[in-house]
């Protein structure tokens, strides 16, 4: 335990949190009425904000030590342990996902009508899954968590979806799953070879032989590269996000395809720290190929979540181009554009859920003028589109900024290429907006001569996401602060080398293996 | 206090959007102009302060931390600022006033005024900031506002086009321009003006390797900032923006080229001067490219019948003039036309739109005539413009562009041609300049009857702004005097000299005279062609026109430059994305793979599913087969 602090807290804040949406999934089994079912998982995510709080007030930022930490015996012949915290890397997304869960309870107000009670139960089990994936420190723990999280979300995506529902959701649930069975092999190998024992953070200290490393990060990465989405594996997500209901689009892209980048940065770096050297400069490839394809892919779409499904590719791209930098400004940037992204794509989704619950549609073509029929709608879906391409003053430039310099700094002309996807997102977005808000009276206006703008409870699920592209566009030290030690603790990890540092050298090692 | 010169009109940005439409409406010029006009008097206080040599920099907060990053949130006030701040502000607030009239019952009116203040902010943000990335965010914020206020009549196709365009013709300059500011970093581990040019010296010599290019690495930083500066000052080649940025109601256009947006570029070159000075190639790049674009975009502006659209031709020409005077290393000059510049051309701009409002949008040149008679005052400002921009001496223009074309005169071989092309470009700038006048106001009335019935001259709330220009037009000169008229007549150039430097070489006076006379000539043949071109013998240009028909279209359209976009950048992009990208790649290979790998086990299941044909007897044989194969392979292994 000399790696993770003490809990600070006197009780078990991790678990109050994580479990009380699972307790409220199981108080929701004795509730009758649809609007009592609202009212009260919009209570208990409420709620577990609530709850959470004192992690934020009581976080301490000088230390990359896991906090809050709590561990009991779970299956002592196995090693396994019920062991959870969080660091400077986790915190942040514990809050995004209870944040996100709140505006999805919203945004499903009306949406959603039918099969009420197991909806919100399965957005609860949800919620569960995801913050357990953020604090488990075991690896068993970690899996159960993290296959999970597959399960609610086929259901969402398979009875509240669009027209192609079980076609989605069968595709995203086998290539998640595909994914995720490599991973259990590697997670298999390293109980083995390290020790027999699953504690991440034990394992995380163990320095493996390069081949291996090799081969676990390879295991791990496709499981997490499904996720991301990177590309090539990335076809699922179009599909899942498109015929998802509204909350199971902001789920999938604010939360759930962070998972994939969270699993970089708490295992695949600091337990292979030789392999990821190795492999940075082709997942640099893979990620400029992300940013540039999905980018180029949108201006083709022409169902508004599809291309904002796409963009996220892109967005993603640019994350792991970040990430895999493999210094301060590239990781640090990475980070933040992970939230960027859960704010602004998860916003640009429920934008799109709303304006859907009103005409039944979503394809590009059946909008046009819609700026004099919803003037804030308009306006909020502007902030938004500005914050997707990055202008400065919103969340997006100081993500996509720093993720570039730090591409620059490493992979000089990889962080040029990854530009042109700044460019080409102005082009998709911008054209995007004018095309449903600006020029020609759509179909759709002429046929529907009342649609209301933005009602209160729509307009206050929005709020809080505005309010975060600002602060984090101007004043983006509140969150960095929280990483900065435990990114400077994970550049120190990947630093410390006892192999060779240039590619022709690690061919030779690898013949020396041989 | 100085942070209230750009807080005031943000404030009046945040009342107007958020109030506008349920309670201020056509109310909203009495939040915006206060704000504006108290950032001008701020300006005039911070340019007091500053008079004596003094610089100001303050550090408001740290915006960025990260490891070694560190950008804060400060601004600089130097003598370069200062001048920069009255040429917004106070132009700025003659454009609020005359909005006042020119979009009076607009249903968009509380926006107009919302976007024009978020405009004036981003501007002087861009123009106090004391680092790069400050810059940068008042750079594309500037961006962002020309793109909603070129579309600001979003119903028209067109102007929402046209907004896009601007946005996204810019991205292009900004992805050099942000590559630069991180080369920036990279170089000298900061991003604060002050450490970044005291250190500037050090890295001469010092290389950077890039896509297998060896490059100076300050040469590099200074042409990635030129980038930059070429998209949004609309140089050659991305200057395509601009002209379709007339889409915008006309006080955005004066706003746009006299104020705010294009003097951007060039204040972003004065202002790096440290940088520029160390780099021959960056230097005879702006100087090249800002000649080449004064008589190319001139060229153009020649034949077109638009009105706004001449003179958003005639900006992009005197844009070039003061990138040439940068690259020659005459920073002053070129500030110096900035500023002469911002009067003449908010007033030409104002003009038009006075114009234009008393036909009722007619735009088209050919069909105005005779309004001399009905619109007075617009007409004689509008004369006051057009002479202090064709360089005719006493009048603001000539003081300036004068400078630019002695310094490029001095500035050794390529000084030279590029003073030839200077020299013609001013000749056309008289020329189309007059053929404007002599086509819109002298004459008979082109137009129609009703038209004509309604022409009047505009009310006061947009006169006296004309002529409150008009007078910077014709006195804003008299700040840069040349030496030969008048001992210490170069106030503006030792009020600059801190930040910008003295030029190098001086030359005899006889030579200054020479090159003077010069184009007082050859501006004074312009008028006169036109005059004869457009008032003598108005057969004349038909007859020209069909005679040199291949150069007259290529000019007419403007050198083809949107159809060489469209055809090699658009259209690859669009088809590229549906068909290469969607419809092959993501259709075919990938989903090939992901629904092709269970449609395989699908078809190896149908093929084994035979195999359970649930007769026993088949069951038994296979197995009593297997037993044999087993015993033989355990017999005859030993």
């Amino acid at each position: 335990m000399n790696n993770a602090l003490m809990n600070q807290l006197g009780y078990p804040v991790l678990t109050v949190t994580v479990f009380l949406p699972l307790f409220g999934a199981i108080l929701l089994l004795f509730i009758r009425g649809k609007e009592a079912i609202r009212w009260i998982t919009l209570l208990v995510t409420t709620l577990t904000l609530l709850v959470a709080f004192p992690l934020l007030s009581n976080f301490n930022k000088d230390t990359h030590l896991m906090q809050f930490v709590e561990r009991h015996e779970w299956l002592p012949s196995w090693g396994i342990n019920y062991f959870v915290g969080i660091d400077g890397i986790s915190i942040l997304f514990i809050f995004l996902t209870i944040l996100l869960s709140i505006l999805s309870v919203l945004v499903s107000w009306r949406a959603i009508d039918t099969k009420v009670r197991e909806f919100h139960i399965a957005m609860l089990l949800m919620e569960t899954a995801m913050l357990g994936v953020f604090v488990s420190l075991d690896f068993f723990l970690f899996y159960v968590f993290w296959e999970a999280m597959l399960i609610p979300m086929f259901i969402l995506i398979g009875v509240w979806g669009g027209k192609d529902r079980v076609y989605a959701a069968i595709k995203f649930f086998l290539y998640t799953l595909a994914g995720s069975v490599l991973m259990l092999v590697g997670i298999v190998v390293l109980y083995f070879k390290g020790g027999e024992t699953l504690n991440i953070l034990e394992l995380s200290r163990i320095r493996y032989p390069f081949l291996l490393q090799c081969w676990l990060f390879l295991a791990f990465f496709v499981a997490f590269a499904v996720k991301v989405p990177m590309f090539p594996v990335h076809t699922w997500l179009p599909d899942a996000h498109t015929e998802a209901p509204t909350a199971g689009s902001v789920i999938l892209a604010g939360v759930l395809i962070k998972m994939g980048a969270y699993g970089f940065l708490r295992f695949s770096i600091p337990m292979f720290p030789d392999a990821t050297r190795f492999f940075a400069p082709v997942i640099v490839v893979l990620s400029v190929v992300a940013i540039i394809y999905g980018a180029l892919v949108c201006f083709a779409q022409k169902d508004m979540k599809r291309l904002i499904a796409y963009s996220s590719v892109s967005h993603m791209g640019f994350v792991t181009l970040g990430i895999f930098s493999l210094n301060s400004q590239g990781l640090e940037g990475g980070i933040l554009q992970m939230l960027n992204h859960g704010i602004v794509t998860g916003a640009l989704f429920l934008l799109v859920g709303i304006i859907y619950e009103r005409t039944h549609s979503r394809m590009i073509a059946d909008y046009g003028r819609f700026a004099t029929l919803v003037p804030w709608y308009a306006g909020i879906f502007m902030i938004f589109t500005l914050a997707s391409i990055g202008l400065p003053g919103t969340n997006g430039f100081i993500g996509e900024f720093l993720i570039i310099l730090g591409a620059f700094t490493s992979h000089r002309e990889f962080g040029v290429l990854a530009a042109i996807g700044i460019i080409l997102g102005a082009g998709y977005m911008l054209w995007l907006y004018q095309r449903v808000f600006f020029t020609h009276q759509s179909t759709v206006v002429r046929d529907n001569h009342e649609i209301l703008d933005l009602n209160k409870r729509e307009a206050i699920t929005l709020l809080p996401l505005i309010l975060f592209v600002f602060w984090i566009g101007i004043h983006p030290n509140t969150f960095l602060d929280y990483m900065h030690t435990s990114v400077e603790h994970l550049i120190r990890q990947v630093n410390i080398t006892d192999t060779p540092g240039t590619f022709a050298e690690y061919i030779n090692l690898i013949g020396g293996y041989r | 206090m100085l942070i209230l010169i750009p807080l005031l009109p943000f404030i009046a940005f945040l009342i107007n959007i958020l109030f506008g439409r349920r309670f201020i409406r056509d109310r909203a010029h009495y939040v915006s102009i206060p704000a504006v006009v108290g950032s001008f008097i701020l300006s005039v206080g911070a340019f007091m302060d500053v008079l004596d040599g003094r610089v100001i920099n303050v550090n408001l907060y740290e915006w960025v931390i990260s490891g070694s990053f560190v950008v804060p949130v400060g601004f600089l006030i130097d003598q370069l600022t200062a001048i920069m701040l009255i040429v917004v502000t106070s132009i700025s607030s003659l454009i609020f006033i005359y909005s006042v009239g020119y979009m009076h019952g607009d249903r968009g009116y509380y926006r107009f005024f919302a976007y024009l203040s978020l405009f004036v902010f981003s501007m002087l943000v861009l123009v106090m900031s004391n680092n790069f990335l400050l810059l940068y965010f008042g750079w594309e914020a500037v961006g962002l506002c020309s793109y909603l206020l070129i579309g600001f009549w979003y119903e028209r196709p067109s102007a929402s086009n046209a907004g896009k365009k601007a946005f996204i013709v810019n991205r292009f300059g900004d992805f050099g321009f942000g590559l630069g500011i991180i080369l920036i970093f990279l170089t000298f581990g900061s991003l604060e003006y002050l450490k970044v040019f005291s250190e500037a010296g050090s890295i001469l010599g010092q290389k950077t390797s890039i896509f297998g290019l060896e490059v100076e690495t300050i040469t590099l930083i200074c042409l990635l900032l030129f980038c930059g500066a070429v998209g949004k000052s609309a140089q050659i080649p991305l200057h395509v923006w601009l002209p379709d940025a007339m889409e915008g109601p006309t006080p955005v256009s004066a706003l746009i080229h006299a104020a705010t947006m294009v003097t951007a570029g060039v204040f972003m070159v004065a202002r790096c001067n440290p940088l520029f000075n160390l780099s021959h190639t960056a230097m005879t790049t702006v100087a090249v490219v800002g000649g080449v674009t004064a008589i190319f975009a001139a060229s153009i502006g020649l034949v077109q019948n638009d009105i706004k659209r001449i003179i958003a031709y005639s900006t992009v020409s005197q844009l070039g003039y003061m990138f040439l005077a940068l690259g020659v290393g005459a920073y002053t000059a070129g500030i110096f036309h900035l500023y002469t510049h911002a009067y003449f051309k908010a007033l030409l701009f104002l003009g038009s739109g006075s114009v234009i409002h008393a036909l009722h949008d007619e735009m088209n040149i050919q069909r105005m005539g005779g309004l001399k008679r009905y619109m007075p005052i617009t007409y004689w400002t509008f004369v006051i413009a057009s002479l202090s921009i064709s360089g005719i001496p006493g009048l603001a223009g000539f003081f300036s562009k004068d400078e630019i074309l002695y310094r490029t005169f001095l500035g050794g071989g390529t000084g030279k041609i590029l003073w030839v092309l200077g020299t013609i470009a001013a000749l056309m700038t008289a020329f189309y300049s007059f053929r404007l006048i002599y086509l819109a106001f002298h004459g008979d009335f082109r137009g129609s009857e009703e038209q004509l019935r309604h022409v009047h001259e505009s009310p006061p709330v947009m006169t006296i702004p004309l002529i409150l220009l008009a007078i910077g037009a014709i006195a804003a000169g008299w700040v840069g005097i040349p030496s030969i008229f008048m001992e210490h007549g170069d106030r503006i150039g030792e009020f600059l000299a801190p930040v910008l430097g003295r030029p190098e070489a001086e030359g005899a006076h006889s030579t200054e005279v020479m090159v003077m006379t010069l184009s007082v000539i050859v501006s004074i043949i312009g008028i006169l062609m036109a005059y004869i071109m457009y008032v003598k013998k108005t057969d004349l240009p038909e007859r020209m026109g069909s005679a040199l028909r291949p150069i007259y279209t290529m000019l007419y359209n403007k050198y083809w430059f949107d159809e060489f976009y469209h055809v090699t950048i658009v259209r690859p992009v669009l088809r590229a994305s549906e068909k290469v990208f969607l419809g092959f790649f993501d259709g075919r290979i990938i989903e090939g793979v992901v629904n092709g790998v269970p449609d395989l086990i699908g078809s190896f299941s149908q093929r084994f599913r035979r195999i359970q044909t649930g007769l026993l007897s088949s069951y038994g044989l296979i197995m009593v087969l297997g037993a044999i194969i087993i015993i033989w392979a355990v017999i005859f292994s030993r």
